[in-house]
């Protein structure tokens, strides 16, 4: 499993890369929010759940929806804006969903997708199958009352819900304590009474090993959990036609992006490490997402734009 | 046939669907006690006071297999979502392609007349149909506020259902049984040759009113219902104006961007209902101001039965 863990890592670090390059080649629209450097988030949380459970996530979010499983060639598709995409075109980067395998939807309000998690984990409750809901936000999140309110809800009702933090130590362009007092996000979760857990986020085992207790707790009807996972936004918040510049110090990335931070390389080197992963597998690993995502490119640029005639389909449900 | 109260028309509704269909889902921050000692407190919650919270969970639950009707209460705390409704609700269908339905009904009550002040006389109705993706509910009788809770609750998308508080204890016959009025279907509530009124929730009865008293002296008024804002039958109200030639609309929204507004650019934009009209058409709506809360303030702030007639006599 690990193993596929790290090759889901590499994919999100990659599709994001290229993501870049061709917005700025004006290939894809709109705009690029870069998941780079906290791969470790999505894939430890999605890594310990079911195709039936149910996430939501941010407009940060084609790392989730990669760790869900979702098809690279339809993410891509629809940031080329084509009919092919997973939206028809009609969502782009920010509001990509893949509903048949629990992926409810990037979202563009900082901490918009909390009470839509509460309800799909109140479907799952009264469904009474088991399936959890995983719930990503940033530490921006933190800020907005539809936080504070779904944790009291959740917990209230014991939802069967994970709250997935990934404090990537910067809301939009403010860095996380230059808006809060309290750097330990996970102490919200005793004032309303369930368990918050703070896990290195970039240690994807790590990540892993919280979500399944979560999980199980969630599974066994005894609530929800906050967990909260210190990382770090490798890039920039956002890009529409060039990347913006940096500002943060050289010193401080390369704190972030060491060998021994990187939650790509520590992986790499722990699977090394166990003689479970040589170097030539990692090339090969490497080739084949970069083969893979050289066809989405293909897939997206050979679908049509959506036809303006279909604009106003989709509107209402039949 | 039988007569009930627009309330009580609404609560045979809720017990009706629920027993109907065990994915209807109900929660508000008062708690439904009927409700609860028939179905239970899994499908009948009372929620903390987080209106952007329960709002959202009845668009996840709806997302997710499940039929909720969200009681907001006023429609003012509906403002505390507006994230929810705005954001999210009008949009998830369409901005995720079509991928899934959000069959979710948002309950409120509506309206002024009752002298709980500005906060609380809110009829902002036209603010949500501008939004595209929420259809918009807004009955005046109890017999239609039945058959359209009924229908909003089957709808396969997000319905705001408005309830006219001033209509709250207001009776009128009701069929028995499973009987639905379809969204998107206006009713000419009386027929008439000279002047179209169409009239919103409350003022449907008060238009009635006025046309009965015109009536006596040979004028002839057709009052129309819309029933729903959106989708609006705009066939029919276009087809009643073209009978009579002339258009008021009544409405207690302030009529800056109001239903009314909508209602009159629907009818002039239409080239053979335009050369129709004989005179040009009314709004009868809300001063532009926060409802006061003094009986005498309130009463100059709101639409009544003088300035209805007084339109109608303006355009004849």
């Amino acid at each position: 499993m690990s193993v596929e863990m790290l090759r889901a890592m590499i994919l999100i670090r990659e599709f994001d890369l290229l993501a870049i390059e061709l917005r700025k080649q004006k290939r894809v629209h709109g705009v690029v929010h870069p998941y780079v450097g906290e791969e470790a988030v999505a894939v430890g949380v999605c890594s310990a759940l079911r195709r039936t459970d149910r996430i939501t996530s941010t407009h940060r979010g084609h790392g989730h929806c990669i760790a869900k499983g979702a098809d690279i060639n339809r993410m891509m598709a629809e940031l080329f804006g084509r009919v092919d995409g997973y939206c028809k075109g009609k969502g782009g980067s920010m509001h990509i969903a893949d509903f048949a395998i629990g992926m409810l939807g990037a979202n563009g309000i900082v901490a918009g997708g909390l009470p839509i998690a509460c309800g799909a984990a109140l479907a799952a409750q009264l469904e009474g199958a088991g399936a959890v809901t995983a719930c990503f936000f940033g530490d921006g999140a933190t800020g907005e009352g539809e936080f504070h309110e779904s944790l009291n809800i959740a917990s209230l009702w014991k939802l069967p819900l994970i709250f997935v933090c990934e404090n990537n130590q910067y809301g939009a362009e403010n860095a996380v304590e230059s808006v809060r007092v309290v750097g330990d996000i996970a102490t919200h979760a005793a004032a309303y009474g369930l368990p918050g857990v703070t896990v290195d986020g970039n240690d994807v085992l790590a990540v892993h090993d919280a979500t399944r207790a979560a999980v199980e707790r969630a599974r066994g009807g005894d609530g929800p959990t906050l967990l909260h996972c210190r990382t770090f936004r490798w890039l920039f918040h956002a890009m529409r036609d060039a990347p913006p510049p940096e500002t943060r110090s050289a010193d401080l990335l390369a704190s972030w992006t060491a060998r021994d931070r990187d939650a790509i390389a520590r992986l790499e080197d722990h699977l090394a490490g166990q003689g479970v992963l040589t170097e030539s597998a990692l090339r090969t690993m490497r080739d084949e997402v970069k083969r893979d995502l050289d066809a989405a490119v293909a897939f997206a640029e050979a679908s049509p734009y959506p036809d303006p005639k279909d604009l106003l389909v989709d509107m209402f449900a039949p | 046939m039988r007569e009930i109260s627009f309330t009580q028309a609404l609560d045979e509704a809720m017990l009706e669907e629920m027993e109907r269909d065990a994915r209807v889902i109900t929660f508000a921050t008062r708690r439904a006690t009927a409700l609860e000692r028939t179905f239970g407190g899994k499908r009948v919650r009372f929620t903390p006071i987080s209106e952007a919270a329960f709002t959202g969970i009845g668009l996840g639950a709806a997302g997710s297999g499940y039929r909720p009707v969200v009681h907001w209460g006023m429609v003012t705390f509906s403002f505390v979502a507006m994230d929810q409704i705005v954001n999210q609700a009008s949009k998830i269908r369409y901005m995720f392609g079509g991928q899934a339905d959000f069959p979710v009904t948002y309950r409120c009550t509506t309206g002024g007349g009752a002298q709980i002040a500005a906060q609380h006389s809110q009829s902002p109705y036209s603010m949500f149909m501008h939004l595209a993706g929420l259809k918009i509910v807004l009955p005046a009788t109890p017999a239609d506020a039945k058959g359209l809770l009924k229908s909003s609750i089957r709808d396969n998308n997000p319905v705001i259902f408005f309830e006219c508080s001033r209509l709250a204890a207001v009776t009128g016959p009701v069929p028995d049984g499973d009987v639905t009025v379809p969204l998107g279907v206006a009713e000419v509530k009386r027929a008439g040759r000279d002047v179209t009124v169409v009239g919103l929730a409350y003022y449907v009865r008060e238009a009635l009113a006025v046309a009965e008293a015109l009536a006596r002296e040979g004028i002839s008024v057709e009052v129309i219902d819309p029933r729903t804002l959106v989708p609006l039958d705009v066939a029919a109200i276009r087809a009643s104006v073209r009978k009579t030639g002339r258009l008021v609309v009544v409405d207690e929204a302030p009529a800056t961007c109001s239903a009314a507004s909508e209602i009159i650019a629907v009818v002039t934009e239409d080239p053979e209902t335009f050369r129709a009209l004989k005179a040009p058409a009314q709004r009868v709506c809300a001063a532009p101001v926060p409802v006061p809360f003094s009986p005498p303030l309130e009463k100059a702030a709101l639409p009544d039965q003088a300035r209805i007639e007084a339109a109608i006599r303006r355009v004849l």
